[in-house]
């Protein structure tokens, strides 16, 4: 780990002031923490924005949507009344990441923009395109945990339990800087690598994640979130679905599904969301989107096993959402 | 008072399983030896529930280990390691490091430890330098004031390469034409039940080997006529990982050296294995180095000896004059520092319908890395009666960190291929695996296990494989362990009673972390009729009377007859001092309850009391571990232990969960079954782990480890624990003055082999490769699925 300046903000506008390419803004610093050590960031800067006042607040209910600030911790999000009744997917997503310490260091902004965990990122040993070299070393290596969607480039997948909730969800997240503040739908603000291959989202340098926002839910829909790891203590997703079943009468008016652990972004399975459209939730229609949902994969040497666990991970999560037991 | 003429006396011992028939055994036993110690039942503080002495001080974090020590002016040193799997070493340049603010001394390694060696040294390649032929072998270390300095320093070391050709996947390392790690055939000297080691085997390139037969002798009988007298033949293939040993506290030492000798902080399982290695390199006489472990955080068979960490902070404090602080940094311990060699054995079992063994064939190609001793033929060669026993073992030499003794070598991954096969011959010949166990294991202890085990985890509601209705299956399986009674003759220990009634026992034993320091205190109070915690116990320091290494279950069986030893010399001391006083001869003179009487009913005196008639301040007996009595006829003895798994497997998903673990095991007298079980927890979890999660994944393009962490490192944690239950027996042959044995290599040794049985029971399906992954568990289904279309 380097030296570096440490820097307390203690409002937004001081947070935004000491944005810049010198700075690295830390929050519940678990990611920061580890990039540091293992010298994959090495900032002359540190700006700790856990002291800023205000944004660790969960604001809003069922009916007018959710608005949540980004020091909100994991473990908050998990439990918080509201969250856990009526966007359970959000709650699930938070409180199955990591672990309960963790959860409880961790906080929402910091899940969205954290880096990915792919190993060869992550070690100083693999000088990869991530990181401005020539090589995606997971391409003809050890693949095992690596996306089977949109893997061409770069194999990575997306880190984030709380936006692979969030794009099912329809959420977005608050951007500010000095020229003012933007909303961007969260399905856009997470970039693919052929959009940025050194970072994984829209935010600029210069702007602060202010807020991370979840529309209201109609009232006939329900969301379910799913992670399968080989370890359910401490360990990433090798899949994860985030779902939202809307229902209108008997059959399905809108249906979102997102795969979390598949892609260098969450992905979204379009074609079984098509599917789902204008029919009944049944075992059999959950089978029929869960095979599209996989339609597509491009798995990689080692990686095989995550197509069909997918596709189990698809249909129990829209059976979940859709109380069909 | 001893008839000097004699040497020895006859002895009765009890003998046979508490509970299950005991009798009683007559032995010669020298005359120096205490009386016949009686079943754990008669006696107040042995064989009792005895919370650690020390639970406190560790749970508070008042307990200091290595990794605590801080020395006044200590320094801190980092280390540098290769960047590259395999290469010459041109040149080290540690000019501009030496400049650096805060530093005070470099060091470069002239000679590497814990690799194997070019047999015929004319034959390594010419170089200054050690070969590099791992990623991250340590090649120099810098001390200076603070860590920030010292690692800030390691950045300005330039080391220059000249690449070699490398290899890091087994499989390709065997291959013609594969490239070479070394040049010409090399040894290692081979670990405790490692198998797979000793000197002077072939090698053809990277394959050195293979050995025949194992430590108890060559192969027995002629497997082809075993095979062709078969009515059954049974066989497998199955691949085992590498696993790290991932000690919480990693490697590390405080090395002080002073005009007057070297002392040294070290978090390691053998002080005087660390001694012996620095005095071996510094040239020093072994009264001038001490060696000091007061608590220490783990090392399952990766810490013995100095290592080069050890050797490494000696030169910088020697170089600085000051105290210097060394621990590996986690990625060191991952790379650097030991593992758990992988397995890649085809097993052919040979049987009569009724399950009578005819011949056994293990062939095992296994990778210790840049070490040797890879061997997994423990269990094939010594589990089972069978007149047949062929094992053919080789180290295949990859471009990795060189293994070290792992928590019953071999034995884990030589379970996970023989109690597969062992089962897969009981559905072949219809019967059940606990029945067929019975028939072909002459084990007595074994034989009571596997029916307590039974009937604890409810073998009887055992179903056919893969019968749960949805996509979640339950099964149950069954492990058994093999492992071996040695003992450690450096073995020492003092016991202490001052004027004021105070005891302590010294001796230069570690606590590995089994918790032998609340052992030792119990035995002592058990001979003075004291409380344990009436003891006080200094251990973990070379100043001190030898104590053993603690690897391969040796501790409690060696150093316990010891410290019963001399506690009866002092006791006896003390007891000729009060005997006139109470009316008895020494012999009469009964310590129990904190009193010192002339038997039940007779005058008697507090212990305190009887402490204040001393001459002097202080009495002491001192004794070496006497031989194992014998009858002269005597095998080499081993420890059983049967293990039983629950699992829970989810077919859609391909995880698997472990439910409960039921583990039967014996280890002579239990001395503190508290202790024991936590042990056998221990050892149970990590067998779990490595079925499940562990693995050192090498990237196969490059030679580095992906995972040199304990994040990507995959450990189970709390949600993957099971519900353990041990049942302990007691098993007593009248072998020492304690009959006390050890636990820590069998409580892990059938783990992963009971956890596969288990998901075979479960979803029909053997797993032969570890860990056992959903990616596996998938791939598995899929593969029988389509073996059954076909059908």
């Amino acid at each position: 780990m380097n030296a570096f300046e440490w820097v307390n903000a203690t409002t937004v506008d001081e947070a935004i002031g000491q944005l810049g390419a010198a700075s690295l803004l830390k929050a519940g610093g678990v990611d920061v923490l580890d990039r540091l050590k293992e010298g994959l960031d090495a900032p002359p800067r540190l700006v700790n924005i856990r002291t800023v006042k205000g944004l660790d607040r969960i604001e809003g209910d069922a009916a007018t949507g959710l608005r949540i600030g980004p020091l909100v911790t994991l473990a908050a999000l998990d439990v918080h009344p509201v969250v856990r009744k009526s966007f359970v997917a959000l709650a699930d997503a938070a409180g199955h990441a990591a672990t309960p310490q963790i959860r409880n260091m961790a906080t929402a902004g910091g899940n969205l923009l954290q880096r990915p965990r792919c190993w060869y990122f992550r070690s100083r040993d693999f000088h990869c395109l991530k990181k401005g070299g020539d090589t995606c070393f997971s391409q003809h290596g050890e693949n095992q945990y690596h996306a089977i969607f949109g893997n061409e480039i770069c194999a990575i997948v997306h880190p984030s339990a709380l936006g692979t909730a969030l794009v099912a969800l329809g959420g977005s997240v608050e951007l500010a800087s000095s020229r003012g503040k933007r909303i961007v739908l969260a399905e856009q603000f997470f970039l693919p690598p052929a959009a940025a291959l050194e970072r994984e989202n829209g935010l600029a340098e210069d702007e602060l994640l202010t807020a991370i926002v979840v529309p209201p839910l109609g009232a006939s829909a329900r969301s379910a979130y799913t992670k399968v790891g080989e370890k359910e203590s401490f360990d990433w997703p090798i899949a994860e679905v985030a779902a939202v079943v809307e229902r209108s009468g008997a059959n399905v008016s809108r249906a979102s599904i997102v795969l979390g652990a598949a892609a260098p972004v969450p992905h979204r399975a379009t074609a079984a969301e098509k599917l789902l459209a204008g029919k009944p939730l049944t075992r059999e229609t959950a089978r029929a989107a869960a095979r599209a949902a996989i339609e597509g994969a491009t798995p990689l040497s080692e990686n095989r096993y995550k197509v069909t666990l997918f596709e189990n991970v698809v249909r129990r999560t829209l059976l979940d959402a859709g109380g069909v037991r | 008072m001893q008839d000097a003429t004699k040497t020895s006396r006859k002895a009765t011992f009890p003998t046979g399983i508490a509970g299950s028939g005991m009798t009683s055994v007559e032995l010669d036993i020298p005359t120096s030896e205490p009386p016949v110690l009686p079943p754990n039942e008669d006696l107040s503080v042995v064989g009792k529930r005895t919370p650690r002495l020390d639970g406190r001080l560790k749970v508070t974090g008042a307990a200091r280990y290595t990794a605590d020590v801080r020395l006044p002016n200590m320094l801190h040193a980092k280390v540098i390691t290769a960047t590259v799997p395999h290469a010459r070493v041109k040149s080290v340049d540690i000019s501009a490091a030496e400049k650096a603010p805060g530093v005070r001394a470099v060091h470069v390694l002239e000679r590497l430890l814990g690799s194997a060696v070019v047999r015929d040294s004319s034959k390594e390649i010419a170089s200054k330098y050690p070969i590099v032929r791992y990623s991250g072998q340590p090649i120099a270390a810098i001390a200076a004031t603070s860590p920030g300095a010292a690692e800030d320093a390691a950045k300005l070391v330039k080391v220059e390469y000249e690449v070699l050709p490398f290899v890091v996947d087994a499989d390709e390392a065997r291959k013609p034409g594969a490239p070479l790690v070394f040049p010409a055939p090399a040894d290692m000297a081979a670990t405790a039940g490692g198998g797979g080691g000793g000197g002077g085997l072939t090698q053809a390139g990277n394959v050195r080997g293979p050995a025949r037969g194992g430590m108890f002798g060559p192969p027995r009988g002629d497997v082809e006529n075993g095979f062709a007298a078969a009515e059954v033949i049974v066989e497998g293939e199955f691949r085992t990982q590498v696993q790290t040993h991932s000690p919480l506290e990693t490697h590390g030492v405080v090395a002080d050296w002073r005009s007057d000798g070297l002392t040294v902080y070290s978090s390691t399982q053998g002080t005087a294995s660390v001694r012996d290695e620095l005095a071996e390199v510094f040239g020093l006489p072994k009264t001038q180095v001490r060696v000091i472990t007061e608590f220490m955080g783990g090392g399952f068979g990766a810490k013995f000896g100095a290592g080069n960490e050890g050797v490494l902070a000696t030169h910088l404090s020697k170089k600085a004059g000051a105290p210097v602080r060394l621990m590996f940094d986690r990625r060191t311990e991952q790379l650097a520092a030991g593992n758990r060699p992988s397995s890649h054995q085809k097993l052919r079992l040979g049987a009569m319908k009724d399950g009578t063994l005819k011949a056994i064939h293990l062939v095992n190609f296994g990778t210790a890395g840049v070490g040797t001793g890879a061997g997994a033929g423990g269990p094939a060669q010594n589990m089972y009666e069978c007149p047949a026993v062929l094992t053919e073992e080789a180290d295949v030499f990859v471009n990795a960190g060189p293994a070290a003794s792992f928590r019953a070598p071999g034995h884990p991954q030589g379970c996970f291929a023989l109690e597969q096969v062992i089962d897969e011959l009981a559905e072949r010949i219809a019967v059940d695996p606990l029945a067929l166990r019975d028939r072909i294991d002459t084990s007595e202890s074994r034989r009571l296990e596997r029916r307590l085990g039974a009937e604890r985890i409810g073998w009887s509601r055992r179903k056919a494989p893969g019968s749960d209705p949805g996509p979640v299956k339950r099964g149950i399986g069954v492990a058994q362990s093999v492992w071996y009674r040695f003992t450690d003759m450096d073995s020492a220990c003092e016991v202490r009673i001052a004027r004021d009634g105070s005891v302590e026992l010294l001796s230069a034993v570690q606590d590995i972390g089994g918790g032998i320091r609340t052992a030792l205190a119990q035995v002592v109070a058990e001979e003075l009729g004291l409380q344990a915690a009436d003891i006080t116990v200094r251990i973990g320091d070379t100043n001190f009377p030898i104590g053993p290494a603690s690897g391969g279950s040796v501790t409690t069986n060696s150093i316990t007859p010891a410290a019963r030893n001399a506690a009866h010399d002092v006791k006896m001391q003390l007891a000729s001092l009060v005997a006139a006083e109470l009316g008895v001869e020494p012999s009469g003179v009964v310590m129990r309850g904190g009193t010192v009487a002339a038997g039940a009913g007779g005058k008697s005196l507090t212990f305190r009391q009887a402490a204040r008639r001393l001459k002097t301040e202080q009495i002491a007996g001192l004794a070496s571990r006497s031989a194992n009595y014998s009858d002269g006829k005597r095998a080499f003895d081993r420890y059983g232990g049967v293990q039983f798994v629950e699992v829970a497997v989810d077919t859609e998903t391909g995880v698997i969960r472990v439910e409960r673990v039921v583990a039967v095991h014996d280890c002579g007298r239990p001395i503190n079954p508290l202790a024991i079980e936590s042990q056998v927890n221990g050892g149970v979890l990590q067998g779990i782990s490595y079925a499940l999660y562990e693995n050192r994944q090498l990237d196969r393009n490059t030679g580095h480890m992906v995972n040199p962490n304990l994040e990507q490192y995959k450990i189970l944690g709390a949600r993957e624990t099971p519900v353990i239950e041990t049942i302990l027996i007691e098993e007593y042959r009248g072998r020492s003055s304690t009959d006390a044995g050890g636990i820590g290599e069998p409580a892990t040794v059938p783990t992963a082999g009971a956890v596969a049985n288990a998901v075979y029971n479960a979803i029909g399906v053997r797993l032969r490769e570890m860990p056992m992954t959903p990616a596996r568990v998938l791939a598995a289904m899929a593969a029988a699925r389509k073996e059954g279309g076909r059908a």
